[in-house]
């Protein structure tokens, strides 16, 4: 396999963090960033935004359509559905973007040592992969959700679990393209441990593709959560999810559909704009042909 | 061909094996004792001793397994802890309503997302182009269940023309099938598209074009032809993703289905039917991309001969 991946000094830390900030510079990049920025800033500060709490129940004001005091209606509860949403973002956002940080960091781990150590482990590897890949991701998470429980940790792991071959499966691809290229080469024949060149040399260098991809299955994920959500399987009554949200508000829907309208269009709106951010990112890294999988 | 077909049935046999354990190991895995989880609440000693006996708890782990596989290859699946009913009705109430939706949301997406692909391609760069992906793009990343609950208010709250949930007749299917078709729908067009952008560029295309071959049977005539193998590779890959949007699409519809059932049993702790719908829906999967590796097969004499 041939590759054009640039030399080490080119595409040290540097360069991907500027290239985080220039894939604002396009307009659907901008719109798309400032959304997800503004997700994680209102999850982060959602008790100093509302009056509202998520779960202070008033009941006489239930289904209460959006007016002026509760822009996005209440719920059966007569809960305030623009706080539950707030409070449903960090829910969302954590479960999802915690799980695939694990799954990222367990995938790279397995992938780089398949690709650069190859043999039976890498065969091993493979074999593992190849079969939770052709299962879909909501089976698999499905499947860990029935050996945990439901719940937040449930749905972490179930999450971790069924994106473990896309990562592991992407980063070997990027380990096998690269570890017979001159500079690691030099560096082995310089005397450095396997160690070295695998956290000096090429995982640094195999980095951007699979970060990248991580986000756009952070979006996944998020639609993952919710659907776990929306079976009753995820984050348990009281805390708010955007999925659970959806659940509760599908018996209801016909008296009251803003219930299930608003959380399933911030799940649409905001995987879109990591799907965007994430197509401009690829761009300004030039990572376009590096992000096929192996 | 048929030799082909053998070999990949034979294949499948050990990851049949590696899917059973895992669905074997839930029982044990999750927390509490086997037998408790097998049980209904405030079960007495008798019916302990029958589940111990049945499943053969006190013996080794393979050896458990063993027994458990032998029943199931024998389609005793057990009986489920909520309703005492031997589990192998009930999934077999549920299975042909899944595999006809399975089977025609797998046609929809094909048929839809070649079509949209192809009309895309010709006008690339257009706004025609433009608005199908856009359009693609949406369908994609919305999640399928909420999609179907929007149809449902459309469609079947406001206008009244398709039915809110259930399964009686084809009208109780158009719903459902639009709701997964839309996902799957998206990815097929997206790669129709790119495929059939990256086929035009070939040499034998401008070959074609210095005849003098009308463009239009250019492109549907060979460029297509050429294109359709990575859809057909895509599609025998992901067979399974239009499985499991079945499984979601079922609860918003309320089909009495394998989704319908599994969701129910997971949040009835029915193990013995959670245990029997993962098996089914892991064995649809399965049989799902072996169809598609046979077509592809069929498609394509390189695919024969990489594995032969």
């Amino acid at each position: 396999m041939t590759s054009t991946v640039a030399p080490p000094s080119i595409r040290h830390s540097r360069l991907g963090q500027i290239a985080v900030i220039r894939a604002l510079f396009t307009v659907k990049g901008a719109i798309a960033g400032g959304w997800i920025l503004a997700l994680v800033l209102v999850a982060v500060f959602a008790p100093y935004l509302t009056s509202y709490g998520y779960d202070i129940q008033n009941l006489p004001n239930a289904f209460s359509p959006p007016d002026a005091t509760h822009w996005l209606g209440t719920d059966e509860f007569g809960r305030d559905v623009l706080t539950r949403m707030m409070y449903g973002a960090r829910t969302s956002l954590t479960v999802s973007s915690v799980a695939i940080g694990i799954s990222v960091f367990i995938g790279m781990v397995l992938g780089a040592a398949a690709g650069y150590f190859g043999g039976r482990f890498d065969r091993a590897v493979t074999v593992v992969v190849d079969l939770t890949w052709s299962f879909p991701e909501i089976l698999v998470a499905l499947i860990l959700v029935a050996i945990i429980g439901p719940g937040v940790t449930g749905t972490m792991a179930a999450i971790a679990v069924a994106y473990l071959a896309q990562f592991t499966r992407l980063t070997r691809a990027q380990i096998m393209a690269i570890k017979n290229e001159t500079y690691v080469e030099a560096a082995r024949s310089l005397g450095a441990s396997h160690t070295h060149i695998l956290f000096r040399h090429l995982i640094p260098n195999a980095l951007a593709p699979v970060l990248v991809s991580a986000m756009l299955a952070t979006g996944d994920a998020i639609i993952l959560e919710a659907t776990l959500g929306f079976f009753g399987l995820g984050a348990q009554p009281p805390t708010p999810s955007w999925g659970g949200m959806m659940s509760s508000g599908t018996a209801l829907m016909f008296r009251a559909p803003w219930i299930i309208i608003i959380p399933g269009l911030a799940v649409a709106i905001t995987v879109i704009a990591i799907n965007l951010y994430g197509d401009a990112l690829i761009r300004a890294l030039d990572l376009r042909n590096r992000m096929r999988e192996g | 061909m048929l030799g082909y077909t053998i070999k990949r049935l034979l294949l499948l046999i050990p990851v049949f094996l590696a899917v059973s354990v895992v669905i074997f190991s839930i029982i044990h895995l999750i927390p509490g004792d086997p037998v408790d989880n097998l049980l209904r609440v405030g079960s007495g000693p008798e019916q302990r001793a029958i589940i111990e006996a049945r499943y053969g708890l006190d013996r080794p782990l393979p050896v458990q397994y063993a027994i458990w596989l032998g029943k199931v290859l024998t389609g005793d699946l057990g009986t489920a802890i909520v309703g005492q009913r031997p589990v192998i009705d009930l999934v077999g109430q549920a299975l042909p309503y899944s595999l006809a939706l399975g089977a025609s949301a797998l046609l929809f997406s094909t048929v839809v997302g070649i079509t949209v692909g192809v009309i895309a391609a010709l006008k690339q760069g257009t706004w025609v182009d433009q608005t199908l992906m856009g359009g693609v793009l949406l369908g994609s990343t919305v999640p399928g269940f909420w999609l179907g609950l929007l149809l449902i208010l459309l469609f079947a709250v406001q206008l009244g023309w398709f039915p809110v949930s259930g399964a009686r007749g084809w009208t109780s299917l158009v719903l459902p099938v639009l709701t997964i078709g839309l996902g799957g729908m998206a990815l097929v067009a997206r790669i129709t598209r790119v495929s059939m952008i990256e086929a035009a560029q070939r040499d034998f295309v401008m070959l074609l074009h210095a005849k003098g071959m009308h463009p239009m049977r250019i492109q549907l005539r060979h460029v297509l032809r050429h294109a359709l193998i990575p859809v057909v590779t895509i599609l025998a890959l992901r067979i399974g993703w239009v499985l499991g949007g079945a499984v979601t699409v079922e609860v918003v519809f309320a089909r009495p289905g394998l989704g319908t059932l599994l969701i129910k049993a997971l949040n009835q702790h029915d193990y013995p039917v959670v245990q029997a719908c993962l098996l089914m829906l892991a064995m649809a999967v399965m049989l799902g991309t072996l169809l598609g590796d046979i077509v592809q097969a069929a498609m394509d004499p390189r695919v024969r001969a990489a594995i032969a």
